[in-house]
């Protein structure tokens, strides 16, 4: 009996092990940094010449920053959601899944941070937030929450990782190729002994860090519409924003994670971990999770254009039979609609439709988030006008593109680095589980 | 005490302006060339009042000109000028979008690029309404949602009424300029285009420039003017007297050219506030488009049509 455990055991370490990159992904890494480069340079012509190399002018005074700043904020709650409300709600399913999400978080709140950097007009000048901080400001709240949202979502991407760290310093203790990583692992957890007490502690901790992640992370994408929703502004002006947000961050995170979690499966090949229940589940969770958000959608859309107010009568006409409207039903569609056709169905929820309907949500998702700042900022109280026609439109520069995709590329290029160096799939624990699962099973 | 002391130091001023006048009437077109006292007398004399109250001459080879520093520092222009409670009243029945309040508001604050603080737009208030020209530039609120959302203190409230910018502490976040509902803010996308010696000048919150590149700007109600005791350059340069500035603590307002009592100018023509409803209570106000002074069709450029917001 101990001796089937100790080959099952090693499989799994064999099967999860982080695995050096095949051609493949060589290629995917230098695609990633060329698009990161382009970004950088374009970013380097910005705090050369200013702002005015970006599309933005004094009416679209926010632009395709601002919604890459939502929309990664956004899909960075999935970390919370999977890992902190499906754990606390006792739902196993998601083991295999956990560090995947909480990885996605960690980079997308990263570059969150970056790109409302980007976005400054003096970037040069931040330590004036905390020199002169006032904390009536909703930015002050958003850098308040946003630091505590990533220091906790590094600790619980930092603390399960433990035990693997252990197994990872084990495996390449013996390996002369893999000295650099080994003195990386034994840096970072070679403290680890896995003796009981420092299980309970860490059980303990990662419990902690679930609870307290929550109302943080609903603070970080409920102040991030609230940067929205504290001005006057027709579209923004709304006491919905707050919950229309989370949902629909919960969705674009699921989304993410339904691609994922399909990428990692095809190139680890993880059939054995990863399988269709996964897909089905999140599935599941995707579905739920694009009706409660077309439902606030319903609701931000339809009060307001029950009554067309003169102010917000032009906006919401942009959006729904004007210059934005083919954007503004292509989001709906592809966001909401479609994955919930094709997710609701048992047949749907097979990894590769759940993958293509994933893809979806997070493009609609990113589209959203361009529609939540543009139309508004384009339709404000007084005409526009005594202005340089082209202030009229927003139409983004290559530079904004280039940086806007660099800092797509650059939170990509964290999980994989990641996913280089550590497991993707948890080993310990799903060692833990199949020995749970055994026992049970006798 | 301090009272007379300021009416001397203004009537020394006066003198001297007087003094380079009369310089400035010989055919040097700079009154100081050749006269920073190196060159030795000019025996050109010029009347000056001393500190002991005398009248005496001096050799204009003596006068030197003063370099433009800001009258006060920042923590002064922060508090504002004491006693004050500036106000704006715009006359709508007089505009005909001549716009020489934009032309010379631009000019003093280095805007360009098609920029403007003030905008001169044309309104309809209703479908069979008839049109007319509205200025707008910052509405100066007294619960100014520009100041609230402010992170870094560089926008501020100040005692006489004047919300201002602090272009040297101003982070560029754009967060004002997407909660002010009059659209008053603009920002420096561009580098200013000024010379290099005026980009080296002190910067002064009063008078807004230097322009700053990445930071927001707006109308300051010129609180340089007013520490001059003059009037804002927008409305002296309105040809028709559509700007009244003044001070509410006096309760009184002026054009330049006529001066009235604001609260009984509000009152009998029917003053009211833009977009009183969102509760910003600006400092602005206007007083409504009747007995127009112009046709409408005046102030439009040649051959343009617009549509009315």
């Amino acid at each position: 009996m101990k001796k089937t455990f100790s080959e099952s055991d090693a499989k799994i370490t064999r099967d999860l092990l982080p695995r050096p990159l095949d051609k493949l992904g060589v290629l995917w890494v230098v695609v990633l940094v060329c698009v990161c480069g382009l970004g950088l340079f374009a970013y380097i012509q910005q705090i050369m010449n200013g702002l005015c190399v970006t599309s933005m002018r004094d009416y679209a005074s926010w632009g395709i920053y601002i919604s890459n700043f939502v929309f990664f904020v956004a899909i960075s709650l999935v970390g919370s959601l999977i890992t902190a409300v499906l754990r606390l709600a006792g739902a196993h399913w998601c083991t295999p899944i956990t560090r995947i999400a909480e990885i996605i978080a960690v980079s997308a709140i990263t570059f969150a941070a970056l790109i409302i950097i980007v976005d400054m007009g003096r970037p040069e000048r931040f330590y004036n937030l905390f020199l002169h901080g006032r904390l009536q400001s909703p930015i002050i709240w958003d850098v308040l929450v946003i630091s505590t949202y990533f220091i906790i979502s590094c600790f619980l991407l930092y603390l399960p990782l433990l035990p693997d760290i252990k197994i990872l310093i084990d495996e390449t203790k013996h390996d002369p190729d893999k000295k650099m990583l080994h003195k990386l692992y034994c840096f970072m957890g070679s403290f680890w002994q896995g003796t009981d007490s420092q299980v309970k502690k860490c059980e303990r901790g990662i419990n902690m860090l679930c609870v307290t992640i929550v109302p943080v992370a609903f603070s970080i994408h409920t102040v991030t519409s609230w940067l929205f929703a504290t001005t006057y502004r027709a579209g923004w002006d709304s006491s919905n924003f707050g919950a229309y947000f989370i949902s629909g961050a919960f969705l674009v995170g699921s989304g993410a994670v339904l691609v994922a979690t399909y990428v990692f499966r095809q190139i680890y090949h993880l059939e054995d971990y990863i399988s269709d229940i996964h897909f089905d589940k999140m599935g599941r969770l995707v579905v739920m999770l694009a009706g409660l958000y077309a439902y606030f959608n319903v609701n931000e859309f339809l009060v307001p254009a029950f009554k067309m107010k003169k102010p917000e009568a032009e906006f919401l006409n942009s959006l729904f039979t004007g210059s934005f409207s083919s954007v503004f039903w292509f989001a709906i569609t592809i966001g909401m609609i479609i994955p919930i056709i094709i997710l609701v169905f048992p047949k749907g929820r097979k990894p590769v439709p759940s993958f293509i309907a994933g893809c979806m949500v997070v493009v609609g998702a990113w589209l959203k988030r361009y529609l939540i700042v543009t139309p508004t900022l384009l339709h404000p109280f007084l005409p526009m006008y005594d202005c340089p026609p082209e202030f009229k439109h927003y139409v983004p520069s290559w530079q904004e593109w280039s940086i806007a995709f660099g800092s797509l590329a650059g939170a990509l290029l964290i999980i994989t680095i990641f996913a280089r160096i550590f497991p993707i799939v948890p080993i310990h624990e799903t060692i833990h589980e199949a020995h749970e699962k055994h026992n049970e099973h006798k | 005490m301090s009272e007379n002391s300021t009416s001397r130091k203004d009537f020394l001023a006066g003198l001297l302006t007087a003094g380079l006048a009369l310089a400035g009437c010989t055919t040097k077109s700079n009154p100081f060339e050749g006269l920073s006292g190196e060159g030795g007398p000019t025996g050109k004399k010029v009347k000056l009042l001393s500190v002991d109250g005398e009248i005496v001459e001096m050799d204009s080879s003596c006068l030197k000109p003063l370099p433009e520093i800001p009258p006060v520092d920042n923590d002064q222009e922060r508090v504002g000028i004491p006693g004050k409670k500036f106000i704006m009243v715009i006359d709508l029945a007089r505009c005909g979008a001549v716009k020489n309040c934009q032309k010379v508001c631009n000019s003093t604050h280095q805007l360009h690029g098609g920029q403007n603080w003030i905008h001169v737009y044309p309104m309809k208030e209703a479908d069979n309404a008839s049109p007319f020209w509205q200025p707008t530039n910052c509405m100066h609120c007294d619960a100014p949602p520009c100041v609230k959302v402010c992170p870094v203190d560089a926008t501020f409230k100040r005692e006489d009424g004047i919300v201002l910018i602090d272009n040297t502490r101003c982070i560029g976040c754009r967060f004002c300029m997407a909660a002010c509902p009059y659209s008053a803010r603009i920002f420096n996308w561009n580098k200013p285009e000024i010379s290099e010696a005026e980009a080296c000048k002190p910067y002064s919150c009063e008078s807004s420039t230097p322009q700053k590149v990445g930071t927001v700007g707006k109308c300051d109600f010129c609180p340089d003017m007013s520490r001059k005791s003059k009037l804002p350059h927008c409305v002296t340069a309105c040809p028709n007297g559509v700007y009244f500035f003044g001070d509410l603590n006096e309760d009184s307002v002026t054009n330049g050219a006529e001066t009235f009592r604001f609260s009984e100018l509000i009152k009998d023509k029917a003053g009211y506030r833009l977009m009183e409803e969102l509760g910003t209570h600006p400092r602005v106000y206007y007083l409504p488009p009747v007995t127009r002074n112009f046709p409408f069709e005046k102030g439009l450029p040649a051959g343009e049509k617009v549509e009315l917001g």
